[in-house]
């Protein structure tokens, strides 16, 4: 093979495997990265360590709680209060409530969301449980808990935030994450 | 010469070593054109079964999982083994004829790149056969359909991806380094036929994209099988994540597809027009700027997904500007015609029908790109309309005109004229017929990928699935007048072919010798 094409043909495999890596390592990360700037998605943050900030009294938000089972997912898992209203600033816990109805030990895990988009940066968890993975023994029933603060810069327009988890059955790769440690 | 090439009076044994082994870019151009015609005919096959079911509302002929599974692999099947495999084909014989190269730069890669594609391929359509049927998650195969819902054989099938990628990228690969190190001497980047320019801008975006097309499978893979969680919800993923990456490769694949067919009637054009290509700079430009903007607009497929408004403006804007520069080439055609000695052969024929259909096809593509406007069009027969005008009148269509335009010089034969004319006008016809009422279904309110609809659907239902009758009868033509010419053709041996036609290709013997430019032209 003639140098020329040698050359060539080395350049351009390295472009088609650095496009390769690009795709698995830099475009998750960069759409993560995207959707946390932006709040696309409605992602929310991890925990808060709640600061004391001004309440601000003269501005009520209605916080509504939806709670979904992904497919497959057998729980019975609902809000024990639907909607709440609280000043920003203002701390809140509510609860939901779950419960494993099979005969089986499962392990859930609920992926928060939170609509409008815009709101999501400023919706801040001092205590969730979707922060860890919930196992629950064949039959058990148990109170969930989440503290939230609204941030008093959450933006004018925004009078409702809906706030709603979806419940995943993740048993199987809980059982795997045991089985490596 | 040392020794031409075995044919059948040397045996079968030596016949057959002579096709597997082969080194040569014009045995290696015909495998391909011949395995495309192949998938074509199977990816037909699959079509008709759709639109068979599809005459009458109601299940008629098939189970819906076996509908779903016929929608897949129609669209896998024509667009990664008919539709690319062909230009890829086009390009093996013709670039270094075109160019003045004696064969491609990178001969036994070239060998291997096709070779490996009928394993792809079985692997794909074997999985139709096996327990939980082929794949059924449509061929954009969005996460968590492909992941989650997807039947066990997903795994054949991103194994077969991944084949076809490897195929692809090798291809291109050997396509660039012919075009930038291959070229006779005096044939500077501005005197390529625009063919060969065409080409060499799509083989980039082949090796930029279609590894990313193998990074979304591998991410599908072990999300799969190793537990990790890219599309995911559960895990911290986002199945629109998948989306994202998809586009990436997806929106880039559409004009990899379409930018071959550029070239095609670019040739095709000015030899029946008697006349040089109008604006062929601008041509080279309007292209590259197609290929650069094709990164930059992908989440136009997605405008539902709830981008910010931001987004959806931006994806709207960027998208309608590459109407800029392919209208700066529906231009340069229709210029190229204007004034031209125009006579009316089936290349040309096919090639006007591209242009004409193309736009109808480009003018659909600028509706849905209005963000308001494609939420109601979004998954509609609209879009499957939209898709198959630029898809099946575009590529298709031109690689219709560029078999029967170069055919003669291939094998020395001449076609049937009125066999093809009858051929052209039932495919134009019968196209219209099948995919312009789908607009009306579309904009109905018909979604896509349904193996039923409402009774309000029926009629035009009906007049498309008839209308895909007659495409589908065009192309069992076409093979019989290929063949036929093969066979019996009237033998042609003016190296020029067409009056017209200008280019290295038409100096070279007809039928081309097995050998061509083993001393390079001189190019003035």
């Amino acid at each position: 093979m003639e140098t020329s094409h040698r050359t060539l043909l080395a350049k351009l495999l390295a472009m088609a495997v650095a496009m390769f890596l690009f795709a698995i390592f830099v475009l998750p990360p960069l759409y993560d990265l995207f959707c946390e700037i932006t709040g696309i998605g409605g992602r929310t943050d991890g925990v808060y360590e709640a600061v004391e900030v001004r309440v601000d009294t003269s501005r009520q938000v209605e916080v509504q709680f939806v709670a979904a089972n992904n497919a497959q997912m057998p729980w019975e898992f609902y809000p024990m209060e639907h909607r709440v209203v609280v000043h920003p600033g203002e701390s809140r816990a509510v609860n939901f409530f779950a419960h494993n109805t099979t005969g089986e030990d499962m392990v859930a895990q609920a992926i928060p969301n939170v609509l409008p988009n815009n709101a999501a940066d400023y919706f801040l968890k001092t205590a969730c449980f979707c922060f860890d993975n919930q196992p629950l023994a064949a039959g058990e029933q148990a109170e969930l808990g989440l503290v939230f603060i609204l941030d008093p810069d959450l933006p004018d327009n925004v009078n409702t935030v809906t706030l709603s988890y979806t419940l995943f059955d993740i048993t199987d790769r809980a059982a795997v994450a045991i089985a490596q440690q | 010469m040392a020794h031409g090439p075995a044919t059948l009076a040397d045996g079968w044994v030596k016949y057959a070593s002579r096709w597997i082994f082969t080194t040569n870019h014009k045995d290696i151009g015909t495998l391909y054109l011949w395995f495309s015609f192949a998938m074509f005919i199977l990816g037909g096959a699959f079509a008709m079964i759709i639109r068979a079911e599809l005459f009458q509302p109601g299940m008629q002929l098939i189970e819906p999982e076996f509908f779903n599974q016929m929608t897949t692999m129609h669209g896998l099947v024509m667009v990664f083994g008919a539709i690319m495999p062909a230009f890829v084909g086009l390009a093996n014989w013709l670039i270094p004829m075109m160019i003045g190269a004696p064969d491609m730069a990178l001969p036994r890669m070239n060998n291997l790149s096709f070779w490996i594609l009928p394993f792809a391929f079985a692997i794909l359509v074997a999985t139709l056969f096996m327990e939980g049927g082929g794949p059924n998650f449509g061929w954009t195969f969005y996460a968590p359909l492909s992941t989650t819902y997807a039947p066990d054989t997903v795994n054949y099938f991103i194994f077969g991806v991944h084949i076809m990628g490897a195929s692809s990228i090798m291809g291109s690969i050997n396509i660039i380094a012919t075009v930038m190190n291959m070229r006779a001497p005096g044939m500077t980047y501005m005197k390529m036929p625009l063919f060969v320019w065409t080409w060499l801008i799509t083989a980039f975006l082949l090796v930029a994209v279609m590894p990313v097309l193998a990074g979304a499978v591998t991410m599908m893979l072990m999300d799969i099988n190793f537990g990790t969680s890219f599309f995911d919800a559960a895990g911290g993923g986002d199945p629109v994540l998948f989306q994202h990456v998809f586009w990436f490769f997806g929106h880039p694949e559409v004009y990899i597809i379409i930018l071959p067919a550029f070239g095609v009637v670019s040739q095709i054009i000015p030899t029946f027009s008697r006349k040089p290509l109008f604006g062929y700079s601008s041509m080279v430009y309007a292209t590259a700027s197609i290929a650069f903007m094709s990164f930059i607009v992908w989440a136009h497929h997605m405008f539902t997904v709830g981008m910010p408004i931001a987004g959806e403006l931006y994806f709207m804007y960027a998208t309608m500007l590459i109407a800029v520069p392919t209208g700066v080439k529906v231009f340069n055609w229709i210029t190229t015609m204007y004034k031209g000695a125009l006579t009316y052969e089936t290349p040309m024929l096919f090639s006007i029908a591209f242009v004409i259909l193309f736009t109808f096809g480009g003018f659909t593509g600028l509706m849905l790109s209005i963000a308001a406007a494609d939420m109601q069009y979004h998954d509609t027969y609209f879009v499957v309309a939209h898709f198959h005008y630029v898809m099946v009148a575009g590529a298709v269509f031109s690689g219709t005109a560029a078999v029967y335009y170069w055919l003669p010089k291939w094998c020395g034969k001449m076609y049937d004229e009125t066999m093809g004319k009858v051929q052209f006008w039932i495919a134009f016809i019968g196209f219209n017929i099948a995919f312009m009422p789908q607009h009306f279904l579309g904009l109905a309110g018909m979604p896509r990928r349904y193996a039923d609809y409402g009774l309000q659907f029926a009629d035009w239902n009906m007049v498309s699935s008839i209308g895909a009758f007659m495409y589908g009868a065009a192309q069992i033509l076409f093979l019989f007048n290929v063949i036929r010419t093969i066979t019996h053709g009237k033998p042609v041996n003016d190296p020029q072919v067409w009056e017209g036609a200008e280019g290295l290709e038409w100096t070279v013997d007809t039928p081309a010798p097995y050998h061509t430019f083993e001393k390079p032209p001189e190019v003035k």
